[in-house]
């Protein structure tokens, strides 16, 4: 059972990311870059991961067997910046928009909280400003300028590393070109993972590596809460049946066929 | 000492022992607007919400007093738009009710977003497909209207009486008053639905999501159900309480119990097309999405278990519903405000689950159960606006005749 991508928008680009959970090490490099990329805030005390602002998480999934048959993968989860976004149709405010390249945004100066996005994502991609942003001691040199910080109060959430787009496209239109090439934009997450196990690009470009990834394993590749109908852009891999089984909830025919695999 | 300010013909306690009471309610005042305080000025890091529980105890307080704030609209609907004369009795207190509820359902959602100076974004930039718009639009439309509906009630304070320009504009506000019933109950109509849609149309969150008519999901028409099944319920049994603490008859048993049939049929109604609703939600709704039944409840008993689901259903769905409608029950004041009680309690169970335990269903197959407890700061702040609610009740009783019938009930 594969996925095929459905073209839903008319234009040139379609950003997707593509994750092989078989190559995650679950090292955090991706969660690291996320936060400095974005100047994601740092409390002294985060022991409460309830409360912490990650645009990028990483969730370890056991098989649920015990020792020594226990197997383990972790699985990386941005904003799946979906093809019909629950957020986007709930924000009262208009805070957050779809682009016509794929990509999910947030207006946080717009935003005034009321975090029925939050109520409304099955993936937990949105996080609430719950504290004014603090920054460890010297940490303020090293903010990326192309990137706002986010006041107490609002709901913030991954943006694909939208600022390295517009950053690529200025680029790419002084040099008289208008289609990015491919790997001329990936967000930081995937430009830092040290397995290459993320993949970002185009996928209305069938050249693109992202386009070739999920041809090629079109067998091993799903999305995460496919039933749930928001159609998200991320896509994941693994040739492990008991990986899809556990991340994702089954219809009953779809249990059978993987049974039948493992 | 405050003589010339209680309506002619009526008895009401010594002005110390009212002055005591609203001494308590006022510290009752303070402790909420203390906790009020915080969450303002330090941030939402007061409460104990969490990016998994963005929707908590506020929420669940705001659309259960909604719900129960209904009688409000209906009774107004009941006794201006259809007729039964009746209801005039209780309509006052009904409308004292619906304005307590709604203004702190209000007030409470000032304080609940994250950026309260930016709240008028809501109207600036409307997302028209959004349910929670038209929540903002409705109740915000729907408060003013109630302060209209409240209005000529003060007016009818003897002092104020006293001037002819007032006497007359009173008398006005009542002849056209109908227009306000009217306009009251569409746009309640629309709120409560709306309320309800907010939580049907997450089909990303299977335990809200309903399938519905139209744009609407079930849900949306199964709030304003429950909601006229409740609201006539708390009016009900906050005139019969009100009877209780003051030691007076404020009226007539056959109301309350015109009230409590009211409430019961509606019960009826809306039971019937809860248990279709869940019947169609589990076998059909909750298998698209690959998810059992049980995934969405911990277990039968303890914090979000099964248990929730036959409370809500049975012992406060059917049972008050029966009760409720039997005329031989209904009858008996014992019956009566047991069905009126468990009808309101049932309303808020649902209202409890489709916030809370919406939002602590795990998602994914592998992630846990949230818990979550509300801070003392979010208790203070639902403190605040029972608080308030007594206030305006406590003030509006001693001071205004909110029942036509209490001085021919009392004339011994």
């Amino acid at each position: 059972m594969g996925y095929e991508h459905k073209e839903e928008r008319s234009h040139a680009e379609k950003y997707v990311m593509v994750i092989d959970i078989d190559k995650c090490t679950g090292c955090g490099a991706c969660v690291v870059a996320c936060a400095q990329e974005n100047n994601i805030p740092v409390r002294t005390d985060e022991t409460d991961k309830y409360l912490s602002l990650n645009w990028l998480v990483i969730y370890r999934v056991t098989n649920g067997e015990p020792f020594p048959k226990t197997k383990v993968v972790y699985v990386p989860r941005p904003c799946m910046h979906c093809d019909d976004p629950i957020c986007v149709h709930v924000c009262p405010a208009n805070a957050t928009d779809k682009d016509a390249k794929g990509i999910v945004s947030q207006i946080y100066p717009r935003c005034f909280g009321c975090r029925y996005c939050m109520a409304a994502c099955p993936y937990h991609a949105r996080v609430f400003n719950w504290y004014d942003p603090t920054y460890p001691k010297g940490t303020e040199r090293g903010f990326n300028p192309d990137v706002s910080t986010r006041m107490r109060g609002v709901v913030e959430k991954c943006s694909f590393c939208n600022h390295r787009y517009q950053r690529a496209r200025d680029k790419a239109i002084a040099e008289g070109r208008v289609v990015l090439e491919d790997g001329e934009y990936i967000p930081a997450c995937a430009e830092a993972c040290p397995t290459n196990a993320i993949y970002f690009g185009n996928v209305k470009d069938p050249e693109s590596k992202v386009s070739q990834i999920l041809k090629k394993e079109k067998p091993y590749v799903f999305r995460l809460l496919e039933h749930y109908g928001s159609k998200p852009s991320v896509y994941y891999i693994s040739r492990q049946p008991w990986v899809r089984e556990r991340l994702d909830w089954m219809l009953e025919q779809e249990h059978k066929q993987y049974n039948k695999k493992s | 000492m405050d003589a010339a300010l209680i309506p002619p013909g009526v008895q009401r306690c010594d002005f110390k022992k009212f002055a005591i009471w609203i001494g308590f309610v006022l510290l009752l005042l303070l402790w909420g607007l203390y906790g009020t305080a915080l969450c303002l000025i330090k941030g939402l890091n007061q409460t104990h919400m969490n990016n998994y529980y963005g929707f908590a105890l506020w929420i669940f307080l705001d659309l259960g007093v909604i719900a129960l704030g209904a009688g409000a609209f209906f009774t107004g609907f009941l006794r201006y738009i259809i007729g039964i004369d009746k209801l005039k009795n209780i309509i006052n207190i009904a409308v004292i009710i619906g304005w307590c509820c709604y203004g702190g359902a209000l007030l409470i959602l000032a304080i609940d977003v994250g950026q309260v100076l930016r709240a008028w974004h809501v109207f600036w930039y409307p997302n028209v497909h959004s349910m929670l718009t038209e929540v903002s639009f409705c109740i915000s439309c729907y408060f003013m209207v109630l302060c209209v509906e409240y209005f000529p009630l003060i007016l009818e304070n003897p002092q104020l009486d006293k001037n002819r320009f007032l006497r007359i504009l009173s008398h006005n506000f009542h002849e056209y008053m109908f227009i306000f019933a009217a306009l009251g109950t569409f746009l309640s109509f629309f709120h409560q639905g709306s309320l309800g849609g907010t939580f049907g149309v997450l089909f990303t969150r299977p335990f809200a999501y309903r399938t519905g008519f139209f744009i609407w999901p079930w849900t949306f028409f199964l709030f304003i159900l429950s909601a006229i099944a409740s609201g006539p319920a708390l009016t009900l049994l906050v005139t019969w309480f009100m009877q209780k603490v003051t030691r007076r008859k404020l009226v007539t048993y056959d109301v309350l119990e015109l009230m409590g049939k009211i409430a019961g049929t509606l019960l009826c109604v809306y039971i019937v097309f809860k248990l279709l609703d869940t019947w169609y939600w589990a076998t059909h709704v909750l298998p698209s999405k690959g998810m059992t039944l049980m995934d969405c409840y911990k277990g039968w008993f303890g914090s979000y278990g099964l248990w929730l689901l036959v409370a809500e259903l049975g012992i406060f769905g059917v049972v008050p519903a029966i009760i409720l409608v039997t005329p031989k029950l209904r009858k008996k004041e014992f019956w009566l405000i047991l069905g009126a009680l468990f009808d309101c309690i049932g309303v808020s169970i649902n209202r409890f689950v489709m916030v809370l335990q919406s939002s602590a269903v795990p998602t994914y197959p592998f992630d846990k159960w949230p818990s979550y407890m509300p801070s003392w700061q979010e208790w203070a702040t639902f403190g605040m606006v029972v608080a308030i609610a007594l206030l305006v009740i406590s003030l509006s009783y001693r001071y205004l005749p909110l029942f036509p019938q209490e001085k021919e009930l009392n004339a011994n």
